[in-house]
């Protein structure tokens, strides 16, 4: 076996196991989050502070009854969680973790770069897998054989399209800064400070990171809240709201096929977190610390950085399910089409003019 | 044999039926469905003639919007569950197999002539080439495609909106 | 010839090891749990009455025209990457010639939003 094909299983084998403890970790936070900023104490009796109910929520599904609905289509009912849950594993593939790590072994230096796999379309790739996720909710919906399933089912994906357009479009402005698809190329297209041709501005933003997110504060909302629509979490997430059309597009869900809809749902909220830091705050980029700390905390420092900045946003997708009220379904497909991608290609346009000038020069010079 | 011939062949015979999957299966979501794995293999082979743009531009466009469309368009209309009676068509299939393998046949062979084994991109990152070629050889071709997907969308606009004097009190 | 798409082998593995254990978990779901199906257990839920009527209801074609519009943006979505890459080398003529694109899809988003497809519920 060559040395290539051990570093790809070895990768595949780290990811998949952060992805899943990261996923534990994080339904266990959201509901001790939602239950402080409710007044009430949440989850605190399986293991210390609550740790384990996930895993005993997790245990307890796998052994209740798998009701299939006698008018249920077998196969789609059975395909529909298992293309919910794989293309979450595949997203957080793309996400680097770190600059590259140089290892000397068998007296040959390696690079590894900390990443599962850089892609030169990564952004595509993203998108493309976000797109996949749409399936698992129309299959769903359709194959229960029941009409509030099938409801459920075509508004949430309905909705999830919409949200998807506004998402590409927002990227745009970031792939011009970056001027590559690849996430590796972003993220390294992030570091150091800005900088402005007026000497004064120069003074005061030369203590700013280069983040995309100071030139692109505008791309910055749209995307964000474009994934939270695309995730369907409150506020928008009409379509699996107990109080409206019973459970959306999982009613005729049960046992352990729900528990996969249920993590998917966290693992893409994960996987959002972690692109929009790495889209827009910069990544593994921050300092290291060299002088100050021992050399392998160099290597942990952009591993850390990144784990932060998606702490923080993750932080702010629960805050914002225990704060904001639902929206109904016009106002949420009024929201994405007439005001999202209007803006989104407009702040492109404006983007690319402010990109051609700096680069170009006025146009009659 | 190398290990990318295998692939390859593999890619190939898993793509051959689900082909044939979606053709004679009498279940109209299944046929949806399977023609979903068909464009990801399709998607695979792109991969592996290394334009990684189109493949994943394949699943994008072609797994993530149109057949959601189609899907769309089935379930809002009719969304049969199980078996179809008539999509089965028993009387023609004889000659429907042999008109289908001789296109199939004459169009391989224009193929196979036509390109005879030229090698297009060489080097570099094929996204960056197809910007390139896009916008400055085919600029002409590429301001008519905007011009196609508007009529396209005023097209499909036109044809499913509501008349407005015909809109009754009751509409929710 | 593995070393030019490690990154895809890399993203094989993922799927392949993500199917198998996602699998591996239905399988001993599937040895653990009970399994006593009865002719009332699997009727389709309808708020706890007797269902009524087939697995389908009318919806609206509204729905339609949301895929129709998406798939329209999508496509300019995919346009719009490859210029994105190359903006250096094709100056402004570039810049002009996808602002004319994003135009003229936008007109169609405008007449769209205009003839009320996108207003209502849903």
């Amino acid at each position: 076996m060559s040395i290539e094909l051990i570093i790809s299983l070895v990768k595949a084998n780290i990811v998949l196991a952060v992805l899943l403890t990261n996923t534990i970790l994080l339904i266990w936070f959201e509901r001790k989050v939602v239950a402080g900023m409710q007044s009430r104490v949440g989850p605190d009796r399986a293991g210390p502070f609550g740790i384990l109910q996930t895993l005993a929520d997790a245990i307890k599904l796998l052994l209740k009854e798998q009701i299939l609905p006698s008018k249920a289509d077998r196969a789609m009912y059975l395909l529909a969680p298992l293309i919910a849950l794989v293309p979450s594993f595949l997203i957080f593939m793309i996400i680097p973790l770190g600059p590259d790590i140089t290892v000397e072994w068998q007296n040959a230096l390696y690079t590894i770069p900390l990443v599962g796999a850089d892609l030169n379309v990564g952004v595509l790739y993203f998108l493309a897998l976000s797109s996949i996720a749409v399936y698992s909710v129309v299959l769903a919906g359709w194959s229960s054989g029941s009409k509030y399933p099938l409801l459920g089912g075509v508004r949430a994906s309905a909705q999830m399209i919409s949200y998807e357009a506004a998402m590409g479009l927002a990227l745009v402005p970031v792939i011009l800064y970056s001027g590559s698809l690849s996430l590796v190329d972003i993220v390294n297209s992030q570091s150091g400070n800005l900088s402005s041709s007026i000497p004064i501005l120069n003074t005061i933003v030369s203590f700013i990171p280069k983040w995309n997110i100071f030139p692109q504060f505008v791309a910055f909302g749209i995307f964000f809240i474009a994934a939270v629509a695309e995730v369907n979490r409150a506020p928008f997430d009409l379509v699996e709201a107990e109080q409206e059309l019973v459970g959306g597009f999982h009613t005729e869900y049960s046992g352990f096929r729900f528990a996969m809809f249920f993590l998917a749902e966290y693992i893409n909220m994960f996987n959002m977190c972690a692109i929009t830091a790495t889209f827009f705050l910069g990544g593994w980029l921050g300092p290291t610390f060299e002088g100050i700390l021992p050399p392998i905390f160099s290597v942990i420092m952009p591993i850390i950085w990144l784990g932060v900045k998606t702490f923080l946003l993750l932080f702010v997708f629960v805050w914002i399910r225990a704060t904001l009220p639902r929206l109904r379904y016009d106002q949420l497909m009024e929201l994405g089409w007439k005001r999202m991608i209007p803006l989104s290609l407009v702040w492109l346009i404006l983007s690319a003019i402010v990109l051609g000038l700096r680069e170009f020069g006025l146009p009659w010079s | 044999m190398e290990i990318f011939e295998i692939v390859t062949y593999f890619v190939l015979l898993l793509l051959v039926s689900t082909a044939v999957r979606v053709v004679t299966t009498s279940n109209v979501i299944h046929a949806a469905i399977s023609l979903v794995f068909t464009l990801a293999l399709t998607s695979v082979l792109f991969l592996l003639l290394s334009t990684e743009f189109v493949a994943l531009v394949l699943v994008l466009v072609y797994i993530g919007a149109v057949i959601v469309l189609f899907l769309f368009g089935i379930m809002i209309t009719r969304a049969p569950l199980g078996k179809n009676a008539e999509l089965d068509n028993d009387k023609n299939k004889k000659l429907g197999a042999a008109i289908a393998g001789s296109i199939f046949f004459l169009f391989s062979y224009i193929l196979v002539n036509g390109f005879d084994g030229e090698v297009i991109i060489t080097s570099g990152s094929s996204t960056e080439l197809l910007g390139e070629i896009l916008l400055s050889r085919f600029v002409f071709p590429f301001e008519l495609v905007s011009f196609v997907l508007l009529a396209a969308l005023i097209g499909g606009i036109t044809l499913a909106r509501k008349d407005e004097a015909l809109i009754d009190e009751d509409q929710v | 010839m593995i070393s030019y798409f490690q990154d895809y082998v890399t993203i094989g593995a993922v799927l392949g090891f993500g199917l198998f254990l996602v699998v591996l978990l239905l399988g001993v779901a599937s040895v653990l749990r009970p399994n006593k199906p009865y002719a009332e257990k699997l009727q389709t839920y309808e708020c706890g009455v007797d269902p009524v009527g087939t697995g389908w209801s009318q919806t609206y074609v509204r729905y339609y025209i949301f895929g129709l519009l998406f798939v329209i943006f999508d496509v300019e979505a995919v346009f719009i990457f490859p210029w994105a890459i190359n903006l250096e080398k094709l100056g402004y003529f570039g810049l002009i010639e996808m602002f004319v694109f994003i135009f003229i899809l936008l007109i169609g988003l405008i007449y769209a939003i205009r003839k009320d497809v996108l207003k209502w519920e849903s």
